[in-house]
């Protein structure tokens, strides 16, 4: 658990529609500022390992990680609450737009306004992982592993363009692998005193 | 098109089995909604798919939602066009709730099972294992997202102020507080100003 916590299931409702409400061309960026930098719910490790589960598993991933992270503190109930949170005020939003889609969409303003804000939102997700990086410092298979391996990563999915599962199961599953050898070797190491 | 209850049926199992396979994102399937949609069985023109994509990217919230824009315009198909009036409105409400409930609830089902059972179960070496090995793997994924968005970009002359654009977001974001409103807001002001 982060320091902070979400006081009740209204407080994570109305957290995660002001996230997503700030979410343009993905809320991730926004989770990472709003949930590990300003409110303080969790900390940027276990961001890492919960962002990391919501890829693995199919579903959309902010869907996931909401449904996590509002389960963690309130079960059932509470995953609803930041699912419906991440969704409602969105939904009414997009569906909005579809109605009006046609008088504005095609006018240069509302493209370059568009290609504006796609060229931000990469930024924002760049940062995102820059920022994560010093995480690892505490990872325990060791930075120049890390590296290694996210190197391995960003080539295989920016340049190479792989399937992501491929990617997944290759590289991640091979990362798994040997922090499991780790692990058991510290263990150990702990085991003896 | 008159929409049957098998038709609906057919949409919703069909989502449903996507729902499953979206490993990495709901926007991972979007190719095989489009082959279903579109060129299979007819029920969305091409505009309707590709306007249904931009503007769940153009609006704020996950980028899940242009399913629910596939449903909508769905619906309304089936209800006859806008044209119609609210019947047809009620028909597009219909779509969106089909195909949103059935593109994340076996997804969510099985996500929400597995990590409270990953939660009781957090002290298992393998689950360790798991989380310490994903780390490095997911903060790359991170980095070639903001890679790949910018990639689409490919004409360095035309395109040197979008990057400009990105680099310095990137800087900002990663030394400063600054709110992210705010950047995206300058980011659609510079576009629509011709800036970038």
């Amino acid at each position: 658990m982060g320091p902070q916590q979400p006081t009740s299931k209204t407080d994570l409702f109305l957290s995660f529609t002001w996230l997503a409400l700030q979410g343009f061309g993905g809320v991730l960026a926004v989770v990472q500022r709003e949930l590990v930098e300003k409110k303080r719910w969790m900390t940027r490790e276990q961001f890492i390992e919960d962002w990391a589960v919501a890829q693995i598993m199919p579903g959309p991933n902010v869907v996931n990680l909401s449904l996590m992270i509002g389960g963690r503190y309130f079960g059932l109930p509470g995953a609803l609450a930041a699912l419906a949170g991440m969704l409602a005020a969105p939904l009414v939003v997009v569906l909005l737009l579809a109605v009006l889609y046609g008088s504005v969409a095609e006018t240069p303003a509302a493209q370059g306004a568009l290609r504006g804000m796609g060229a931000v939102a990469a930024g924002l997700i760049t940062a995102t992982g820059i920022k994560l990086i010093t995480a690892l410092d505490k990872n325990a298979m060791g930075l120049l592993v890390c590296v290694g391996l996210a190197c391995l990563t960003f080539v295989a999915i920016a340049l190479l363009r792989w399937p992501l599962a491929w990617v997944l199961l290759g590289v991640g599953g091979g990362a798994c692998v040997w922090a499991y050898r780790v692990l058991g070797l510290l263990d150990a190491q702990k085991a003896k005193g | 098109m008159a929409p049957t209850l098998a038709h609906w049926f057919d949409l919703f199992l069909h989502f449903a089995s996507l729902s499953l396979l979206a490993v990495g994102g709901a926007i991972t399937t979007a190719p095989d909604m489009h082959r279903y949609l579109v060129s299979e069985q007819g029920w969305l023109s091409e505009a309707q798919f590709t306007s249904s994509i931009a503007l769940s990217q153009a609006a704020p919230g996950p980028n899940v939602l242009f399913v629910a824009l596939l449903g909508w315009n769905v619906g309304l198909n089936a209800g006859g066009g806008p044209g119609v009036g609210w019947l047809a409105w009620g028909w597009a409400l219909l779509g969106v709730v089909v195909s949103l409930v059935a593109i994340m609830l076996p997804s969510s089902v099985l996500t929400y099972t597995a990590t409270q059972w990953g939660h009781r179960n957090r002290e298992l070496r393998a689950v360790r294992a798991f989380k310490t090995g994903m780390a490095p793997i997911v903060i790359a994924l991170l980095i070639a997202t903001g890679w790949l968005l910018s990639a689409t970009h490919n004409q360095p002359l035309r395109d040197w102020p979008l990057w400009l654009l990105t680099v310095a977001t990137t800087l900002l974001v990663w030394r400063t507080r600054i709110h992210l409103l705010w950047l995206i807001g300058a980011g659609g002001l510079l576009g629509a100003l011709g800036w970038v």
